[in-house]
């Protein structure tokens, strides 16, 4: 699996919104007819997907975040990647 | 019950049931709600409030055809004002551009257009509508004009399940992001045309395979929902997420239902929006607890391993084919009534018609022609 290029800007797909929902008091994925839970390794992605932000600069991110190698937070963050492409949350 | 009751996740409020289609396997009940008995704006305004309160995250606004409401973009405005995000539910043949470029800028989050068949002669029969196909397309294009994302809703079943690769391609050609395939469920109007719309077991296989390879081939560019049909299945479809779990569906006139079929359990008296709160109706009417969780399951569900997992499936599939909506939902291979919901499948998916029963505004039963108007056991007895 390649997954996405680094130099990739990945956002949220056009319908899908990310919000707190008060209610249940948690992140929620707004998209059609679905509503994801995201949990926390999601979530920390996701937040970063604001549309400007390169995959490479997310991963560089997560990295120094969590510090751990770099490798590993690649290979998990393009794992997810695809996941939430796949079923059209995210958008490269 | 020990477990604190967790909100709904969406309310699919039916503004109206005037629609300018007149589809045979609308989800609409067989007694449509007149125009004159729709609620106010103010209550669909303060409807939503509650709704948002209550930990509502999605409001669908469907029908009928929810644009022949004046007040939607005001209903769309207030959804998105109190959070909720707001999916529209259309035929796409009530609304001109500049309307729905009115929608998307009060707030409207997605649009689901309905397309009853990848061939325009039949699907214009199917809906009995001339002309209808065109509009649609025109419309998914203001769609994407709008800069709305949009999901094609595909029904599916015996007179148009030959051209399925057909609608997928149709959803890539109008610039869907998500398609979602669904077989006909058998209640109300579908169950009236249910010999004119059940597809054979072949017809079903190959549909399964074609939305499983198509999900492969266009991953990444295309959702694929695809809704499999119960009368063929072994376990039941978990119906609404749960009944009284997820959903909340309020009717022209205020009616707030587990589901859009649930006033077919006529026993059951269901509260309206006009005389108590949501979040109590949610909470505390009958109607909602009646069959919420597993306490109210028969065997052989009550001890089944996957009681939570379907929670018990259909009550008005069960009531529709056992006569009893307290039954185990006879789609499930466990229930004694499992080989009727079989037996019918495949009576009805060799039945030569394809004569619809259109779905229309009239007494029930003026319009009920003698050929459709078969009961849904029919003359089959369970052995």
């Amino acid at each position: 699996m390649t997954g996405m290029a680094e130099d990739a800007v990945p956002r949220l797909a056009p319908g899908v919104r990310l919000k707190f929902d008060q209610a249940r008091e948690c992140w929620v994925v707004l998209a059609p007819e679905r509503v994801v839970m995201p949990d926390e390794t999601a979530l920390e992605i996701l937040r970063r997907c604001d549309g400007e932000t390169s995959l490479g600069a997310i991963i560089d991110a997560l990295a120094a975040d969590y510090e751990a190698p770099r490798e590993t937070i690649a290979a998990d963050v393009q794992e997810l990647m695809g996941e939430l492409t796949r079923n059209g949350i995210l958008r490269p | 019950m020990s477990e604190r009751l967790a909100p709904p996740l969406a309310v699919l409020a039916e503004l109206t049931h005037r629609c300018p289609l007149q589809c045979a396997y609308c989800s609409n009940p067989l007694q449509l709600v007149a125009a004159r008995q729709e609620l106010s704006t103010e209550t669909w305004m303060r409807v939503i409030d509650e709704a948002a309160a209550l930990g509502a995250l999605q409001i669908h606004f469907s029908g009928g055809e929810p644009a022949v409401r004046r007040d939607l973009e005001q209903l769309i405005r207030h959804a998105r004002a109190a959070g909720l995000y707001s999916n529209l539910i259309t035929s796409g043949l009530a609304l001109d551009r500049s309307r729905l470029a009115a929608l998307a800028e009060a707030g409207l989050d997605h649009v689901q257009l309905s397309f009853q068949d990848a061939d325009a002669a039949t699907a214009e029969r199917i809906a009995h509508v001339r002309g209808a196909q065109d509009r649609k397309l025109e419309f998914a294009r203001w769609v994407r004009e709008a800069g709305l994302p949009l999901t094609v809703n595909a029904v599916v079943h015996r007179q148009n399940l030959d051209r399925l690769p057909a609608m997928i391609e149709l959803a890539l050609t109008v610039g869907a992001g998500r398609i979602e395939i669904a077989h006909v469920q058998y209640y109300g109007w579908a169950l009236l045309n249910r010999r004119a719309l059940m597809p054979t077991r072949a017809q079903l296989e190959a549909a399964t395979q074609i939305a499983e390879e198509a999900r492969q081939r266009l991953a990444g560019r295309l959702v694929i929902d695809y809704v499999p049909p119960d009368y063929y299945a072994q376990r039941p479809k978990a119906c609404m997420g749960g009944w009284g779990r997820q959903f909340i569906n309020i009717t022209p006139d205020g009616h707030a239902l587990p589901c859009h079929a649930a006033e077919t359990i006529t026993d059951l008296e269901f509260d309206r929006v006009t005389d108590r709160p949501l979040a109590e109706i949610w909470a505390s009417s009958y109607a909602f607890q009646r069959f919420r969780g597993t306490a109210w399951m028969p065997e052989p569900c009550q001890s089944c391993d996957r009681r939570e997992i379907d929670w018990g499936g259909c009550r008005c599939q069960a009531l529709a084919i056992t006569g009893r909506a307290d039954r185990t939902d006879p789609a499930c291979a466990l229930s004694t009534d499992h080989a009727i919901i079989t037996r019918l499948a495949e009576a009805d998916a060799a039945a030569q018609t394809t004569a619809f029963a259109y779905r229309r505004m009239k007494a029930r039963d003026e319009m009920l022609p003698q050929s459709a108007a078969t009961p849904a056991i029919g003359d089959i007895t369970p052995k």
